[in-house]
Formats: structure tokens, C-alpha cells, sequence
């Protein structure tokens, strides 16, 4: 008798399956923390707009799924741009906020201490606005995902890029820190391979910094076809304002980016820009899918996304269909329904993630800045010169340093 | 280095408007940086709300943040006189986070930028070959400005009577307010004066540096650590250290780049070893 009941109980549950599942998530809910800048340098790029991208993803995603999830909640925290804060911001959310995701992780020194917690920890880690190849290499582990873009893609598409238009030669300077010395690093390499060459090496500037005028005279004197700064944020701003002053792109010399935000562009204006080339793993309006999503974004939030924030949406509606996937909050599982996975939404295109490094791979493009006379519409700032399919847009594993 | 002077130009504003305020007041106030912050943004906020471009704000600016000296001066500063002088720098560094913060949520709510634009005016657009070097006609223009407007400062406190005033309100308050001189008047437009001036080096760096808040942070140190060099309230002392730092840092960034900013500290170091009030300080009993 008893044993028929335990097997008309054990086919009920086996039958209930889809519906039960939602007891399968630790605390009934998947909450994300968007960890990133909320009052610093980066908080135009990322910041409270980050926050509202993850926020319409879990809005999506409760839409698409209401048979058999729990609430997904989202908060968003500041972790300063300083690595220690961010170690402790990303404890607090997991222990005592009970955070499954943490999400954006703008500043490369912030996000190695994030995801090491998060390593400890045993939570999900989607790096966004972080740049540095650390990430998928010498410090990469089964918890971590880099999403978006590294210092490595940047430099790959715009050093080859730039030579291949005849930018035959460089005088690059880059902000004496981590991600500055990694991404000369690689753009050296870059232009390089490409047949380019140094017109002088590459000179460290510190950081933060105002005044360049003397590494502009320097430009002047040894005459490179291109300036390459790989400055960001606030100092590339400075920089640029500063190579116009100068005259340089009358004197014949090109700039090349290494690090490129929509709202570097709107500080200064386009046309201190343009003719610039870049790389950005997504624009919005790239297509009409892209605009559909960023008309969405602007009418949410009042701005119109930047690829970062773009990112986040994207990294987050991923999790959380690897949530779906796996039936599962426990990173685990989910890390295994996203390891291998292939998709393709409006920011990420023929993406896939790789299991060996936990690179999120996909197609990037390479785009000029345009003069405000070629906009059609406002925000309209880059021209698509080509795309970088996937595979061939990040590093090779072949190249790769990660033991997992 | 020639492009040195361009920033020392902007050295020599600041800490002169430090060194007079010093001077005549003893006051160390921390909120200089913010207040050439503001001149530049006041620039950046007249010409996006007024229309008014960059001749009208190399007036109104400065007056503009003059006007808010005086109230700081009248409102809080007058107030701590006589107690420890590192109340007031406590006040003046409070302050001056308080008014980074203030400026970034107005340029963010109000111009949906944190880091904003502004141009030269064009007669002073573009370069002229020097021969030697192909340079910005502001930057020129720039270090033609600042000098007149030390020199002219020099000399209205060292030479005239004006100056005289000012020093004897300073030095004794209690002689001077016997000969029926308004001291505290005095006092106030002193500090409204070294104000201004760090206005008007903030007008200057607008077109060159982009107008953002926290432009005064680094400056600041700087700032402060020429006004040691040159001496603590030396007029004469804050401009040729100023000038001179500018052009010693440009020469260092283009000899050994990671040294151009520590350079003008270890110089700091060394003129303290040797002279302890600095090169053109006087020893303190010659006061």
C-alpha cells in the first residue's frame, strides 16, 4: 500500500515537473546585482542606466517565462571604481542580499576583486565594462564570464584597421596603469603583424592626467601617420581636445582609439572626433533590431544606451535563460547551460560562450566617427566600416593562459 | 620647455590668489581648486544658458566667483578667525567636496554631460609656427594674459596705497582701524580678489582642459605645493614658482614621462631642506 502511494507521488512530481521546478531556485527568487560606478567617472557609460538595462531584462524575461520561474529582482550598487570597495560590495551582495548574478563591473582592477569574491563565493560573474584579458587568462575561473569586449579585441580591430588603411605608422601614448600598459601592449602587436611600424616607441603618460601638449609636440616632431592614445574616459577627452588645439589632423597626423565610448563623443562633440576609428562590440543604431531595443532603452531611461549598458541587458537576459535552461539558480547548473551555448540577440551576435576561458565571443565592429554634418539624426556618430566575425575578433585559444 | 608656461601660467594664477589670501589672511583655503572649477564652468553655464561667449565670461565669470568669495568670506570663513587655522581648513576642504558634487549633479541633470566642451574664441583659434615649435594661439594668449595679471597684482599690493592698506589691516588690525579704516571691508575684498583670480585661471583652462568637476582636485596640490616652494605668502615668490614648476614638469614629462608629476614635490623636499620658508619666504621672527 505504501509503496503505491509513493509511486503515484513520485509520478505526480515527475509530471509536475515544469511547475515544481520554480521550488528548484534556493530562496523562491533570482535576485542580480549590478555591481558598477554610480557617482564616478564611468557612471554616464554604465551606472544607472546599467541598472536599468539589467532591470527591462528581467522584466523580459518574467513576461517570457511566468510558468516557471520566481520573481527576478535586480539592485544596483557602487562599488567606486576601487578594487577593495567592490570586493566588499560584491560579499555583501551575495551574503547577505542573497545575489545570483553580479553583473557590469566597470574598471579592470574592480572587476579582478569582484569575481574573486564571486569565485569564493560560488556565484555567477558577468564582467561587461571591465577591459583587461586577465579576466579569460592567467586569472580566469569557472565562475567568471566576460562579456562585451576585452582589451585584446580593441586593440586587434582597430591596430589592424587603422594600419591596413594606411596608417603605416605610430606614436602611441597610454595611461601608466593596468589596462593602459595591457592595451599598448597589445596595440603594438596589432599594428605590428599588420605591417605597421613605430615611428617612436610608445610613451607612458601618468594618470590621471590634463595636460598632454608635451607628447603632442613629440607627435609633431617624429611625424607618425597616426596618433594612437589608449586613454580613456575623462583624459581621452583631454587628449583630443588637445590634438584639435594643436592641429595635428591638419598636419596630416590620424588618430587612433584604443577605448571608445558613445559618451566620450557626446563630451566633446563629434567633430573634434571625427574620422577616428574604433572598435565597439555594438552601436544603437546598428540595425533596425538594435534600434527597436534602443528606442525601448531611451523611452525607460530618457538617454540612449551605450554598448555597455546594452551589454548588461544582454549578459542578463543570458543568465537568466541559462536559469530557464538548467531549472536552476545553482551556479553549477546554470554555469553549465551557458558553457558552449550559442545565440544570437540584438547586442550579441553570433555569440557563443566558451567553455575553455569563459570568453563570450562575438561579432564586433570596427567604425569611423562621423562629422556632425554626415549625422542624419541625433546620436547617429558612428559610420560601420567593417564587421569582425567572432571567431577571428578575440583572442585565439591557442594564445589563451587560462587553466580553469 | 616652451609649453610649460602655459601651465605654469595657470600655477602662477592660483597660487597667487592663494598666497595673497594666505597672506593677508592666514587663511589655507582648500576650496581654491573649486573655485577655479567653477570659474570655468560658470564660463561653460553662461554660454549654454546666456548665449555669451568667451569675452563677456573672462569678465563675469571671475566677478561671478569673486561675489561668491565674499560670501563665503562674510557667511562662514569671518566667523572662525581667531580659533585654530585648521578649522578653517576643514571647512574649506567640506566645502570644496560639497561643491564637486553640486556642480556634477547640475551639469548632469541640467546638461546631461558630466564633462563638457568649450572652445577658444576664433580670432584665437588655430597655431602659429614659432619657428622653433608649431604652438595654439591661446596658449599664447594665455600665458600673455596671466602675466599681465600677476604683475598687475604685484604691484597694486607691493607698490601702492591701496596695498599698503591692505597690508596694515592685515599685519594690525587694531592700529589701522584707529586711523578709520574699514578692515573687515577690506578683508573681505582681499579674499574676493584671490577668488576671482582662481575664477579667472579657471576661464583660462576651459578652452584647454575639459570643463568637468573635479578639474580643481589635482590642481590644487600643485597649487599648494608652489606656494611652499615659493615661500607662504610671498606675491613675487607663488608667480616665478609657479612659471617655473610649469616649465620644470614639462621638461621632466619629456625627459622621463612617470616622473612629471612627482618632480615638483621632490622639489618641494629639497627647498624645504635648504630653506625652510621657502626661496622667496622670509624666516619667520623677520615678520
Amino acid at each position: 500500500m505504501n509503496k503505491t502511494r509513493t509511486a503515484i507521488l513520485a509520478l505526480t512530481a515527475l509530471l509536475l515537473a515544469p511547475a515544481a521546478s520554480a521550488q528548484s531556485l534556493s530562496d523562491g527568487s533570482i535576485k542580480v546585482g549590478v555591481l558598477t560606478d554610480l557617482s564616478g567617472v564611468y557612471s554616464e557609460l554604465s551606472g544607472q542606466g546599467s541598472v536599468k538595462a539589467a532591470q527591462m531584462a528581467a522584466e523580459d524575461f518574467m513576461k517570457a517565462n511566468r510558468a516557471y520561474v520566481g520573481k527576478v529582482s535586480v539592485i544596483g550598487v557602487d562599488h567606486q571604481n576601487k578594487a577593495d570597495v567592490a570586493g566588499n560590495k560584491a560579499a555583501e551582495m551575495i551574503d547577505r542580499q542573497n545575489v545570483d548574478l553580479l553583473v557590469d563591473m566597470p574598471t579592470s582592477s574592480a572587476a579582478l576583486a569582484a569575481t574573486e569574491v564571486a569565485r569564493q563565493k560560488k556565484t555567477v560573474a558577468m564582467v561587461v565594462t571591465g577591459a583587461t584579458t586577465a579576466l579569460t587568462n592567467e586569472k580566469c575561473n569557472k565562475y567568471t564570464f566576460h562579456y562585451a569586449y576585452d582589451n585584446y579585441m580593441l586593440a586587434n580591430g582597430t591596430g589592424t584597421a587603422v594600419t591596413k588603411r594606411g596608417g603605416s605608422s605610430w606614436y602611441i601614448i597610454y595611461p601608466n596603469y593596468a589596462f593602459g600598459q595591457d592595451l599598448n601592449r597589445q596595440m603594438v602587436s596589432a599594428v605590428q603583424e599588420n605591417g605597421g611600424k613605430l615611428a617612436a616607441p610608445s610613451d607612458a603618460t601618468p594618470f590621471p592626467n590634463t595636460d598632454f601638449s608635451s607628447y603632442l609636440l613629440k607627435a609633431q616632431s617624429v611625424r607618425p601617420k597616426i596618433f594612437g592614445t589608449m586613454q580613456a574616459g575623462n583624459d581621452l577627452v583631454n587628449v583630443v581636445k588637445q590634438y584639435n588645439e594643436f592641429g595635428l589632423k591638419k598636419q596630416g597626423i590620424g588618430l587612433g582609439i584604443g577605448l571608445l565610448f558613445e559618451t566620450d563623443v557626446a563630451a566633446l562633440g563629434q567633430d573634434a572626433f571625427a574620422g577616428a576609428i574604433a572598435t565597439v562590440p555594438w552601436f544603437w543604431n546598428f540595425d533596425a533590431r538594435s534600434r527597436q531595443w534602443a528606442g525601448r532603452f531611451e523611452k525607460a531611461f530618457g538617454k540612449k544606451p551605450t554598448w555597455a549598458q546594452a551589454g548588461v541587458y544582454s549578459a542578463t537576459l543570458q543568465y537568466l535563460n541559462a536559469v530557464a535552461r538548467a531549472k536552476s539558480d545553482n551556479s553549477d547548473a546554470v554555469i553549465r547551460a551557458l558553457e558552449g551555448h550559442s545565440f544570437d540577440d540584438f547586442f550579441a551576435r553570433n555569440a557563443t560562450i566558451r567553455p575553455q576561458d569563459h570568453r563570450v565571443i562575438l561579432d564586433v565592429q570596427v567604425v569611423q566617427v562621423k562629422g556632425k554634418s554626415e549625422s542624419k539624426e541625433a546620436g547617429d556618430i558612428y559610420k560601420r566600416l567593417n564587421t569582425i566575425p567572432a571567431a577571428k575578433a578575440f583572442m585565439p585559444l591557442s594564445e589563451n593562459k587560462c587553466r580553469m | 620647455m616652451f609649453n610649460g608656461l602655459v601651465n605654469g601660467a595657470f600655477y602662477a594664477l592660483l597660487s597667487l590668489g592663494l598666497a595673497v589670501i594666505f597672506g593677508m589672511l592666514r587663511i589655507v583655503n582648500f576650496m581654491h581648486g573649486a573655485l577655479y572649477m567653477l570659474g570655468a564652468f560658470a564660463a561653460f553655464a553662461l554660454g549654454q544658458l546666456l548665449g555669451l561667449g568667451f569675452w563677456p565670461s573672462l569678465i563675469l565669470a571671475p566677478l561671478l566667483v569673486g561675489l561668491l568669495g565674499v560670501v563665503l568670506e562674510r557667511g562662514l570663513l569671518s566667523r572662525l578667525y581667531g580659533l585654530e587655522p585648521s578649522y578653517n581648513l576643514l571647512l574649506t576642504f567640506g566645502l570644496t567636496l560639497l561643491t564637486q558634487d553640486l556642480v556634477k549633479q547640475v551639469m548632469l541633470s541640467r546638461f546631461a554631460v558630466s564633462s563638457a566642451p568649450y572652445s577658444p574664441p576664433e580670432v584665437l583659434s588655430g597655431v602659429v609656427n614659432l619657428g622653433f615649435v608649431v604652438f595654439p594661439k591661446y596658449r599664447l594668449f594665455v600665458i600673455a594674459l596671466s602675466l599681465v595679471v600677476c604683475l598687475v597684482t604685484w604691484f597694486v599690493i607691493e607698490k601702492t596705497r591701496v596695498g599698503a592698506i591692505i597690508r596694515a589691516s592685515t599685519e594690525n588690525p587694531v592700529v589701522t582701524r584707529a586711523f578709520g579704516i574699514n578692515v573687515s571691508g577690506w578683508v573681505t575684498g582681499v579674499f574676493a580678489v584671490g577668488a576671482a583670480l582662481a575664477g579667472l585661471a579657471g576661464v583660462l583652462a576651459a578652452p584647454i582642459y575639459s570643463v568637468e568637476p573635479y578639474m580643481g582636485a589635482e590642481l590644487i596640490i600643485t597649487t599648494f605645493a608652489v606656494v611652499v616652494i615659493g615661500g607662504m605668502g610671498s606675491i613675487m615668490g607663488s608667480v616665478v614658482t609657479g612659471f617655473a614648476v610649469g616649465v620644470l614638469a614639462a621638461v621632466g614629462a619629456a625627459v622621463y614621462p612617470p616622473i612629471a608629476n612627482t618632480l615638483v614635490f621632490i622639489l618641494m623636499a629639497l627647498v624645504l631642506l635648504v630653506r625652510p620658508s621657502g626661496l622667496f619666504g622670509l624666516p619667520e621672527g623677520a615678520r
